[in-house]
């Protein structure tokens, strides 16, 4: 996974709540068996019509936007399925942080997976950033995540001011050191070993019920 | 922690294995349930990196969300879906794990399958790739959907990085009224909490109504926790759970089935448990319960009404509204039982089960779907199937106009050939109504199987009350 330390980009303005992983990836997308190109499919019945054209007002297809390394979005973003393919295609279109008031769970344990930032703002610190990012100034924000702090460069000479956010330190670590999880774990091989011997002494039924089948 | 606990700290602090600095645990994962969209790039990666798979006693696979549900001699048509289901199965041969292919009578949806097959046990910590697996909270299991990188960290250390949920209780008390089910009573507990309302909790589910439902039914209300935006559902395991569970295939046998139970007893939350938050419910004020919108949260009493975005005070709640009566091609205002349907599906994890089936078919019998309307019955499994069709179920479905499928999860989410066209309208027993759900710019209404029959006979969304 990347190391995620600091990021500066274009911040685009997705004003909507309870962005659902149908909408970020839909269904027709999920019949790959690969990790990539899942960008194409980003949005996909947003960013393009029935015929497949380009719908040309769609945030992420305007012109400003379009490199966008940013998302800037309403409450409860990722919810509804457990498909990290919504994740994958974020990071394939080149979104690294997503800011929100909230996000579904699944979602966010899935974007710290693939090297993506989860900010979680209040609203009204959302709205600021939304209105700036509407604006088309101060778009440009850089997220420092080591300082937990949030600092829009604007573009209008303005101060874009600075914002900190908090971030569960597990989870601040694993993004900045860029953990491969397993290998971490791996390293707890004993801890696990002695975990399943104490429940195979306790809890035989874990241990036998599987089995008795023959395993077919 | 007090001294008194949850069921939820029950089953967190028994499955522990090591903790690190901000609250973070290592779990231990006692099932895995793998299915074909989510897993082949946690196998791939696996081959990758040259790891093996930790305890493949321990997890069980099945095609379902691409499968065909018509013609299954015939075997895939779509090439990607046919690519994915293969991969399924060569994973599966190369890391030795159990998986109920295509042909298998044990095939079905991957949810409705685990706890038929005695796989989902109360006490265990349950995950799959996929968000539905809150359903095996009904067992009193511990069970959460994951993304793919964890997929594959299961798959290699038999363990998960988790940080603990907060515990949430709604009690649902009294009875249920007559044509009204668990269904009406989880999109109720939805509509009044919303979507995000369990974000960050596990909830149980608890009270006279929850203590008094099947084990078919209880798995409806923890499948749609979900939609309300919790980690996991749960309910108590009881009498009812022990008695669905004894003789299942894989549930254990003899004196180390009485341990289990015995063991099993001891779960449900002592009294004064601590909950950081709780909902009432009085079970005889739920009436049959019909999605509007576009969201599980946009749901109303079939006898309402459409509602008015000019009404709501809050702008945002306005804009959602409007963006989805727009999508759903809804006049505000209009009376629910007044908007006409083209399609009825029902099946899915939330309502596939053979219980779901009869109450269907009770109501169908005798009756004829509507002419306007393309009606499917897809059962969740081969064996929820075989019995049905063992209770003459597709006969009554068959006679009444319903087509009978192959099981699978259909057009729940349409990654197979089940799918609605632009603009059509569906009545459906799936737990989903997001835009372009059952295909792109398809209507979804969701209801119990039992308005769902209402709906296919007269051909509108329909109070199933008045048609007995
Ligand atoms: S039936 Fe629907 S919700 Fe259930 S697992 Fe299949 S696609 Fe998911």
């Amino acid at each position: 996974m990347e190391k995620f330390t600091t990021l500066t980009g274009i911040a685009a303005p997705l004003a909507m709540e309870n962005v659902d992983t149908d909408m970020i990836i839909p269904k027709q997308f999920l019949k790959t068996i690969k990790r990539t190109g899942l960008g194409a499919g980003l949005f996909y019945e947003h960013r393009f019509d029935e015929q497949g054209e380009e719908i040309a007002d769609f945030v992420l297809n305007r012109a400003l936007y379009n490199g966008a390394k940013i998302l800037v979005t309403g409450g409860n973003f990722g919810c509804g399925s457990s498909r990290e393919h919504a994740p994958w295609a974020l990071l394939d279109f080149g979104i690294r942080c997503i800011i929100a008031p909230s996000f579904a769970d699944i979602f966010h344990n899935n974007c710290f997976k693939n090297g993506i930032l989860p900010v979680t703002l209040p609203r009204e610190d959302v709205d600021r950033l939304m209105e700036g990012a509407e604006r088309g100034a101060n778009t440009t924000l850089t997220v420092d995540l080591e300082a937990q702090t949030i600092t829009g460069a604007s573009s209008d000479g303005g101060d874009g001011g600075s914002i900190s956010f908090h971030i569960d330190p597990f989870n601040k670590q694993c993004l900045l050191e860029g953990h491969d999880d397993i290998a971490l774990t791996l390293k707890r091989e004993d801890k696990i070993a002695g975990f399943e011997a104490g429940q195979k002494q306790d809890q035989p039924w874990q241990w036998t019920g599987q089995t008795q089948e023959g395993g077919t | 922690m007090s001294e008194f606990c949850t069921l939820f700290d029950k089953i967190w602090t028994s499955h522990v294995v090591d903790r690190s600095k901000g609250g973070t645990c290592l779990l231990y994962i006692d099932r895995h349930l793998v299915h074909e969209v989510t897993s082949p790039q946690a196998f791939e990666g696996l081959r990758d990196a040259g790891r093996t798979v930790r305890r493949a006693d321990a997890a069980l696979a099945v095609p379902d969300h691409n499968v065909p549900t018509t013609d299954r001699a015939e075997g895939i048509d779509d090439p990607e879906s046919r690519l994915q289901v293969d991969t399924l199965m060569r994973n599966c041969e190369e890391f030795g794990i159990r998986c109920f292919t295509m042909g298998d009578l044990r095939q079905g949806i991957v949810h409705i399958i685990g706890p038929e097959q005695g796989f989902t046990l109360p006490g265990m910590t349950i995950v799959c790739g996929d968000s539905h697996t809150s359903t095996h909270g009904a067992f009193g299991a511990l069970a959460f959907g994951i993304g793919t990188s964890e997929v594959e960290h299961v798959l290699a250390t038999q363990t998960l990085f988790q940080t603990p949920a907060k515990n949430m209780r709604i009690t649902v008390d009294g009875e249920l009224g007559p044509g009204v089910t668990a269904k009406d009573v989880i999109l109720a507990i939805i509509g009044k909490i919303g979507t995000a309302g369990g974000t960050g909790h596990v909830i149980e589910y608890a009270g006279s109504a929850i203590a008094g439902m099947s084990m078919e039914e209880r798995m409806t209300v923890c499948n749609m926790s979900i939609e309300a935006g919790a980690r996991a559902g749960l309910i108590a395991p009881d009498k009812t759970t022990f008695d669905y569970l004894s003789g299942r295939p894989l549930a254990p046998k003899g004196a180390v089935w009485e341990q289990a139970v015995a063991h099993w007893r001891t779960l449900p939350s002592d009294e004064g448990a601590h909950y950081h938050c709780e909902e009432n419910l009085d079970a005889a004020g739920i009436a049959p319960q019909v999605s509007w919108g576009t969201s599980p949260e946009q749901v109303a009493p079939i006898t309402g009404t459409v509602p008015d975005p000019a009404a709501q005070s809050n702008p945002a709640h306005r804009e959602a509204v409007e963006r989805a009566l727009d999508y759903m091609g809804l006049a505000p205002g209009a009376r629910l039982t007044e908007v006409a349907i083209d399609h009825v599906f029902i099946g899915s994890c939330t309502n596939g089960r053979i219980e779901d089936l009869r109450a269907a078919a009770a109501l169908a019998e005798g009756r004829k779907v509507a002419a306007t309307i393309t009606a499917m019955v897809v059962p969740g499994s081969g064996l929820v199937k075989e019995q049905a069709e063992e209770e003459g179920l597709d006969r009554v479905f068959l006679e009444a106009g319903f087509q009978w499928h192959e099981p699978g999860c259909s057009m729940c989410l349409a990654m197979n050939a089940d799918k609605l066209e632009p603009k059509e309208r569906c009545a459906s027993t799936s737990n989903r109504n997001f835009e372009g759900r059952q295909g792109r710019g398809g209507r979804t209404h969701l209801m119990s199987p039992q308005m769902a029959v209402a709906a296919a006979v007269s051909g509108h969304l329909c109070d199933v009350r008045e048609m007995a």
